[in-house]
């Protein structure tokens, strides 16, 4: 390994480090405040490290990695969205676990997994990352010991996940032995030349599909989200939500990209369909929550829906840059605001050991008790439904704008009566944190502390400056494509 | 820049509004009147700045440098998104409009609101300022941009201080108006590429997109998009069924706003937007729109006359005299958009007036139930008399704005389509029906005896006096009107070639 490739690895190397400073230092010392510190530290340091790494970018870091702008946006995401997370499970974690400090360990390592995956150019990159990122999410699931909810969620998570993972693995195994190969690109030139008949192509591809689908939740591979959503620990549903989804999202698309699958119209118009199934059925379930979590569960299945509009658009070759950015700039978006909505759901019971309280009366007359967290549930709600001034909105006209450039009336009908649906469940819940004080009886003490208001006003910032001023993200994303 | 400051002046007058709620909780309706105040000040000093043979000067509608006021501001460079902002005389027209109906919401709500005051005043505020963004912005993602803006205040207002069924008349406002927007969004996006196709550089600049030679099958489904979003919010019927929900369940204030401004600004989109843009696929879609529009009337008229529930009867009238404005738009000559201007105009006065004196009538009686008033002319003259001038203002009464509005647009209509202009006449009869009805049934009989009830007051009557004037002003002499909005009619009128 040459200096510039070290270089461009370097967020990997910050991240491995700095997890391993983690591990030692519980090892001598017990003590969370000094663990958060180096956990966020960490993040910090793979974050700024992403700059160095730009440097050199991209490049060809061994078969198994490329560290491209792309993969480096993604990495910056990542180690924000997990930097979030981790300031939010501060008090969380207090409360709901006796020993938080490998949880800091188990964050790092995930978002290590997640990274892995951004840089994945190599089937064994991307199974490598995938359960790096998956079996420490296994364990942040069940972190609270305290309730059943989180056990039972965690175990689900483990048995349907697992059998993903060895779908997908079954399904790469297969496509090795047709092409010989598992780097993405020389894997896509040798699918034309495969040897072993389209049938043994056509089970890989539906396996490795189906598997990462799975992680997506796209429909019909969903059942699971609701239940490990809403029984998971509200930081830890925020991660699940935003970086493995994020992560796994990019590594399919690059796939894709890397080996051209494009031009196999048939896999692509699947994945179309199931775009259309997400984006209905997402929202059709979700109307008839009244959990917020479930109710945000099923958001993200429509949510997938709307991104993977993305892969039909790029099957004209002229749209794929467009697409991409529209993929990149939805999911960036879709992180902040999700990690935004279970922020709140977070701070709300930080401070109490039993059971979430996370039904849609648990935030009634929000607003008049707490009316900075209502404000960030609002405007995360906003951003989930698409109104103007948020990140939401942009991320939805970049998908709109992109589908249109490649004409996809059908998907774009879908988009616009899953959104039409989608106003009613996310309005019920500001509906709810609306409702008078004589309207309810709620006994709750507040929650606050200028740390949980800091956190609040920066989310809040955030998804208002991608939704007002996205111009220089936008106009990096364009030069990086 | 100035565009910009009287939108500013309405955000931040919205959040000085809801903090001064801390000090003292009379004070946000203070801050609320003065900011309202100071925007009007603002506009007309501004106008007032303006050579006045700029007024009847015929504007380039593709140069926006010849309107009154013009601003673009690069804002999303990557997408030709600018922060485009202009005024022609329709739109000051409108501006004031809104801005004097301001006036009379936080005067209607001044003392209804008990509950955080200071935020009620705020989203007062908001919506104006999005109202007002409506009526400026130039660029459509802008429009877009604010037409959504404006639902949130809006939607906060009902959800929180409506009356009884609030949370389903607030929902269903928003998804109407929200479902129908998503389609205009997308019209939106396939007009700026097509005009990317065309010009070779992506814009959503209204003047860069006017007159594209569209592809009648592209024309005919974008424009769909846009009428429906501006007919809903309109509404025409048959979108006009979230309207009676939401005006009914509003509180004064939020009622006043909807029926006095939000359904001009479907009007106006109608106006601005979907015709000159789009005007062969308007061409075709005229008779139908003038069917729908025909529809309007008369079934709005009958609805009215069935309902029992004052502030519901008011909102039917709403869309009976909607089907007026939609009648004189695709009608497209000079008289009948003239009359429709006319009538964004004096509809807007008349039943803002309607609206507050209901809002009193609840704050009095805690009903809208009309079976349950009657003889209220004993108790309370002064707002039987008003109730009286503005029932026989919506009727159509000559001398009065709305018959000014009414008889252009039946003019109009006449010289296109005789036979629907004949149909449409019977609306006159039939609001006279409802409007007279109305009255009956509320001010005259025999009163309650058991009941006390307080006359309107100082304020109540200025407010109603100032409305009266309006209306007797735009009945009487309705040229300056006529002057402001007779250049940009031209121009639009200009675009389309030798009419629909």
């Amino acid at each position: 390994m040459t200096g510039a490739d070290f270089q461009a690895l370097l967020p990997l190397v910050a991240l491995a480090g700095g997890a391993t400073a983690v591990m030692l230092q519980i090892a001598f010392l017990r003590n969370v405040a000094l663990t958060t510190a180096l956990c966020l530290l960490t993040l910090a340091v793979a974050a700024g490290s992403c700059l160095a790494a730009a440097q050199v970018a991209p490049l060809q870091v061994t078969p198994l990695t490329r560290a491209d702008p792309l993969a480096l946006v993604f990495c910056v995401l990542f180690c924000a969205a997990a930097a979030a997370t981790a300031l939010l499970s501060r008090d969380y974690m207090a409360s709901h676990g006796d020993e938080p400090e490998e949880y800091f360990l188990l964050l790092l390592l995930s978002t290590l997994g997640a990274c892995v995956l951004a840089y994945a150019t190599h089937v064994a990159a991307l199974v490598l990352g995938l359960e790096l990122m998956s079996v420490s999410l296994y364990a942040l699931v069940a972190y609270p010991h305290k309730s059943i909810l989180p056990l039972e969620a965690a175990t689900k998570y483990l048995v349907l996940s697992g059998a993903a993972s060895a779908t997908t693995l079954f399904g790469f195994a297969l496509l090795y032995a047709a092409t010989g190969t598992l780097e993405f690109t020389a894997l896509g030139e040798q699918l034309g030349q495969a040897t072993m008949g389209p049938a043994v192509l056509l089970v890989a591809a539906a396996m490795v599909f189906a598997g990462l689908a799975f992680k997506l939740s796209v429909v019909p591979f969903h059942l699971w989200t609701p239940d490990v959503y809403d029984g998971a620990p509200a930081p830890v549903t925020g991660f699940l939500a935003t970086v493995s989804k994020a992560a796994v999202f990019v590594a399919l698309l690059r796939l894709f990209l890397d080996a051209d699958l494009f031009r196999y119209r048939i896999l692509v118009e699947i994945t179309g369909l199931l775009a259309i199934f997400s984006m209905l059925a997402g929202n059709l379930l979700a109307l008839l929550q009244t959990n917020i979590k479930r109710i945000l569960a099923y958001s993200s299945i429509a949510h997938i829906g709307y991104l993977l509009i993305v892969f039909m658009v790029c099957i004209n070759a002229g749209n794929r840059d467009l697409a991409v950015e529209a993929a990149v700039y939805y999911l960036i978006a879709y992180t902040a605001t999700t990690i935004a909505a279970f922020g709140l759901l977070t701070m709300i019971n930080a401070g109490h050991s039993d059971r979430e309280r996370v039904q849609l009366q648990h935030v009634s007359g929000l607003f008049w008790r707490q009316p900075l967290l209502a404000g960030l549930l609002l405007v995360a709600l906003l951003s989930l439904a698409g109104i103007p001034l948020t990140a939401g909105f942009v991320a939805k006209f970049y998908i709109v704008s992109a589908a249109v450039s490649g004409g996809h009336w059908v998907l774009l009908a879908a988009l616009v009566l899953g959104s039409a649906i989608g106003v009613y469940y996310y309005l019920r819940v500001v509906y709810y944190m609306t409702r008078r004080p004589e309207e309810h009886n709620m006994e709750r003490q507040t929650v606050g502390g200028w740390g949980i208001h800091a956190i609040a006003g920066l989310l809040i910032g955030v998804i208002l400056l991608l939704g007002i001023a996205p111009q220089p993200l936008m106009a990096y994303l364009e030069s990086i494509l | 820049m100035s565009l910009v400051v009287l939108i500013l002046l309405l955000l931040v007058g919205g959040l000085v509004a809801w903090q001064a709620e801390r000090l003292d909780t009379g004070l946000p309706r203070w801050v609320a009147l003065a900011s309202v105040g100071a925007a009007l000040l603002y506009l007309v000093t501004i106008v007032a700045r303006l050579p006045a043979e700029h007024f009847s000067l015929v504007p380039e509608a593709q140069d926006g440098t010849t309107w009154l006021l013009h601003l673009k501001l690069a804002w999303i460079p990557r997408f030709g998104i600018a922060l485009e902002l202009a005024m022609d005389g329709l739109s000051l027209l409108l501006l004031a409009l809104t801005l004097l109906l301001g006036l009379v919401a936080v005067a209607a709500s001044w003392s209804e609101i008990d509950f955080k005051p200071g935020l009620f005043q705020a989203n007062l505020l908001w919506t104006l300022a999005g109202v007002c963004g409506v009526f400026l912005a130039l660029d459509l993602f802008l429009f877009f941009l604010f037409w959504e803006v404006m639902l949130i205040p809006m939607y906060l207002l009902i959800a929180i201080w409506g009356h009884e069924n609030r949370a389903y008349a607030a929902m269903k406002f928003f998804i109407f108006t929200q479902a129908s927007g998503l389609l205009m969004l997308l019209a939106i996006v396939v007009l700026a590429w097509q005009g990317l196709a065309q010009n070779g550089s992506l814009s959503f600049s209204y003047f860069d997109l006017l007159g594209l030679p569209l592809d009648g099958r592209v024309a005919w489904w974008t424009m769909l998009g846009f009428f429906l979003a501006f007919t809903v919010k309109l509404p025409a019927f048959p979108f006009h069924t979230w309207l009676p929900d939401a005006h009914t369940q509003a509180p004064t204030a939020g009622s006043v706003l909807l029926a006095g401004i939000l359904l001009k600004t479907g009007a106006y989109g109608l106006l601005r937007f979907c015709i000159p843009l789009f005007p062969e696929a308007s061409m075709h879609l005229a008779p139908a729109a003038m069917a729908l529009g025909l529809a309007g009337i008369v079934y709005g008229a009958l609805l009215a006359f069935a309902q029992s529930d004052f502030k519901r009867l008011v909102a039917y009238s709403s869309v009976s005299h909607m089907g007026f404005i939609l009648l004189g738009l695709y009608a497209w000559n000079s008289l009948a958009l003239q009359g429709a201007v006319m009538q964004m105009v004096a509809h807007g006065v008349s039943t803002a007036a309607l609206f507050m004196l209901a809002g009193a009538l609840q704050q009095r009686l805690h009903t809208r139930d009309m079976t349950r008033m009657g003889g209220l002319w004993h108790q309370a003259p002064r707002m039987g008399a008003c109730a009286m001038f503005f029932a026989v203002a919506s009727l159509g009464l000559p001398g009065l704005g709305n018959f000014v509005a009414e008889i252009l647009v039946l003019l109009g209509l006449f010289a296109v389509q005789p036979w629907l202009a004949a149909i449409a006449a019977l609306g006159l009869i039939t609001a006279a029906i409802y409007a007279l009805w109305m009255v009956q049934q509320a001010f005259q009989g025999t009163p309650d005896e058991q009941r006390r009830m307080e006359d309107f007051g100082v304020r109540e009557m200025a407010t109603m006096a100032a409305m009266m004037l309006a209306l007797l002003w735009l009945g009487l002499y309705p040229q300056p009107v006529l002057d402001l909005a007779q250049p940009v009619l031209d121009s639009l009128q200009g675009l389309s070639g030798s009419g629909l």
